[in-house]
């Protein structure tokens, strides 16, 4: 009994001192963000009311949670940087945050964070601004269901998304980004989740990662980039159960996989992309059950590539399946579904009798001579694709799948 | 003139060749439709069937037409009929009948299940692929008197334009590789007009994105409104310079 009074009287205290709440808005006690964030101490709430808040750069460097009452627009006028956010713990939600600056020297972003950890940045709303959410020297910040769009037109006048730059353990999750230069930028960032984003019509990539180790990106959507997502120079990624949709373009790619090592590419969808992946540099690589669907060339697999394993992946309705620029081939390939394979089955192990050659002639061919694409559909083409697979002599002799399966893989 | 050419139209059709084709080619489409997973792919199958059952039947049936109404002809130049008139209403009888046909059994079905843009294209250069076949048929069938010359002639232009052309491309492409050959082989493909009517085509698909920097180039010569309006306009000549070179044959020709 007394030790739960005194329990009691323990609480009490912590939460006494726990912090104020302060409101912000017309009519209430402070009028704008910066005298009330000025007056506020750590562990303050600062309850931000609906309306228009032009104060130019807004810095927040106490420990506050910012919480935004039907939708407070905070306006840059084109000319601020929105929200700088120097403090550990700070949580901004319900905001709508637009027009902010454009410098190419300081990066002006919506809302940025500098070398601050534990950051929650939520339930906001991003509009028209140059950089969109950037951290840099985070750890373990949680950016979630936020949304993002720009209007950039062109690359050099428009900045990232979600740009995140030598942080650590972040987690971005649910949010939804649209008219950036890259949707999501990783720079020296390692432990991090990407779970469930939406990143469409971003005018390079989808995702843009780089030199970030030990990553993973699960159930996004990437739709409409204007050159797909990369994933350059990384070691120890997972990538699961995205989407890479309608990437098409002359240099466009569903997934451009470059230097990269000992990663894990599993239950993702490759549809309507002019390259679904194209891999180069790239070493001991899971690449497992996978749909690549309706896609120029599904997998454009690099002579620099070795020690990869394609296993379990549907072929669908490509242009071409595998292309390919050398004849060392030092991957393995096995127990893929290829549409296109037309072999049979005599011991009925669901497996087919006769190895599966993926490279036609006619890619081999364009690898080559690029120009010989003006020949594409062409019947003579046929012809020589027809002749090639009986008898092979400028494809690779050993690029085969040896187990090729008789049905597709049931994958989501 | 008009009155030859129905005349002439009449009479194909009570030939039942064409019929055959027609429902020859209406089943495939149909089929073709039918089968495939997708409305773009089924548009690559057909174009592909506009590539070679177009021209191959187009050729055959008006060579040996010209030369089966070789009586006919004689027949009408003791008429007062001037003679031009009887060699383009010929032209006009044969390359109507064909496009009828070809619109019928594979314009419908195109109309209905492609996507608008591809459709139409598709359309126009099957009819004028169709015309294209039947001016050098006609140039063929005047060339020679022998009616196995005759067809000998225009099965050699069919397997020209339809294979040997693109095996002497892809040829020079390996020759001349180490060259900036791109532009001139652009160029080249406007000396067949299936290569041409191909890769107008393929450039209105989805594949378009694929063809890299030569498809670039052909897209900067021919992929745009005026260039598009160029590239028919190029058929047109393959059209027009077969059949008027047969026309000079003809009116000079001692029958």
């Amino acid at each position: 009994m007394r030790a739960a009074f005194i329990l009691l009287v323990g609480v009490c205290v912590v939460l006494s001192s726990w912090g104020r709440c302060i409101s912000v808005g017309k009519g209430k006690a402070f009028s704008s963000i910066r005298s009330a964030l000025s007056a506020s101490h750590h562990g303050d709430t600062l309850l931000v009311h609906g309306g228009v808040y032009t104060e130019g750069n807004i810095l927040v460097d106490k420990r506050v949670l910012l919480l935004g009452i039907g939708m407070p627009v905070l306006d840059g006028a084109y000319k601020y940087e929105v929200l700088t956010i120097k403090a550990d713990g700070v949580v901004v939600r319900g905001f709508c945050v637009r027009r902010s600056g454009m410098a190419s020297l300081d990066d002006p972003g919506g809302i940025k964070v500098m070398d601050a950890n534990d950051v929650v940045i939520e339930e906001n709303r991003l509009i028209d601004n140059f950089f969109g959410i950037y951290i840099q020297y985070g750890k373990h910040c949680i950016i979630r269901n936020n949304v993002l769009e720009a209007y950039g037109k062109e690359e050099q006048q428009i900045g990232n998304g979600i740009h995140c730059w030598k942080s650590d353990s972040l987690q971005i999750i649910h949010n939804s980004i649209q008219g950036h230069r890259d949707g999501i930028y990783f720079e020296f960032v390692s432990h991090a989740i990407i779970w469930r984003n939406l990143s469409c019509r971003n005018l390079r990539y989808g995702l843009h990662f780089m030199f970030s180790n030990d990553d993973a990106y699960v159930g996004n959507i990437f739709r409409e980039n204007g050159a797909g997502v990369a994933v350059m120079y990384s070691r120890r990624v997972s990538m699961m159960n995205n989407c890479f949709e309608q990437n098409w373009g002359d240099a466009a790619y569903g997934l451009l996989l470059k230097e990269i090592s000992d990663s894990h590419l599993q239950g993702n969808r490759f549809i309507d992309n002019t390259s679904g992946i194209w891999m180069e540099g790239t070493s001991r690589m899971q690449i497992l059950d996978n749909l690549f669907k309706r896609n120029g060339w599904a997998m454009q697999v690099q002579a620099s590539c070795m020690d990869n394993a394609i296993l379990r992946n549907n072929f669908m309705a490509n242009t071409f399946d595998i292309g390919t620029n050398g004849s060392v081939v030092l991957n393995t390939l096995l127990m893929n579904y290829w549409q296109r394979y037309e072999g049979y089955d005599l011991d009925r192990n669901g497996f087919g009798d006769i190895p599966f050659r993926p490279l036609t002639m006619f890619s081999a061919v364009i690898e080559r001579k690029p120009a010989a694409m003006l020949l594409f559909r062409s019947f003579l083409v046929q012809l020589l694709d027809r002749s090639e697979k009986v008898f092979p002599s400028l494809t690779p002799e050993n690029f085969i799948d040896t187990k090729p399966s008789m049905k597709p893989w049931p994958l989501w | 003139m008009i009155r030859i050419i129905r005349f002439i139209v009449i009479d194909i059709l009570r030939n039942r060749m064409v019929l055959a084709y027609a429902v020859l080619l209406a089943i495939l489409s149909w089929t073709v439709f039918g089968t495939e997973d997708s409305a773009g792919k089924a548009a690559i199958t057909i174009l592909n069937v506009v590539l070679l059952v177009v021209p191959l039947v187009s050729l055959l049936f008006a060579t040996i037409y010209v030369y089966n109404s070789a009586e006919f002809i004689e027949l009408l130049i003791s008429q007062p009929v001037r003679r031009g008139h009887i060699w383009i209403s010929l032209f006009i009888g044969l390359s109507l009948c064909l496009m009828l046909a070809f619109l019928f059994a594979t314009g419908i079905p195109l109309l209905l299940l492609a996507d608008a843009a591809t459709a139409w294209v598709l359309i126009l250069t099957g009819c004028v692929i169709s015309v294209i076949f039947v001016a050098l048929a006609m140039l063929a069938a005047i060339t020679s008197r022998d009616k196995a010359k005759g067809i000998g002639v225009s099965m050699l232009i069919w397997l020209y334009l339809a294979l040997l052309f693109d095996g002497l491309v892809l040829f020079l492409l390996f020759q001349f590789g180490d060259y900036p050959i791109e532009k001139p082989i652009v160029l080249l493909s406007a000396f067949n007009p299936l290569d041409l009517a191909r890769i107008l085509n393929i450039m209105q698909m989805d594949a378009s994105a694929m063809m890299g920097y030569t498809g670039a180039i052909f897209r900067n010569a021919f992929g745009d409104g005026p260039g598009l309006v160029l590239a028919f306009a190029v058929l047109m000549l393959w059209a027009a310079l077969p059949f008027l070179w047969s026309l000079y044959i003809f009116k000079r020709r001692d029958l």
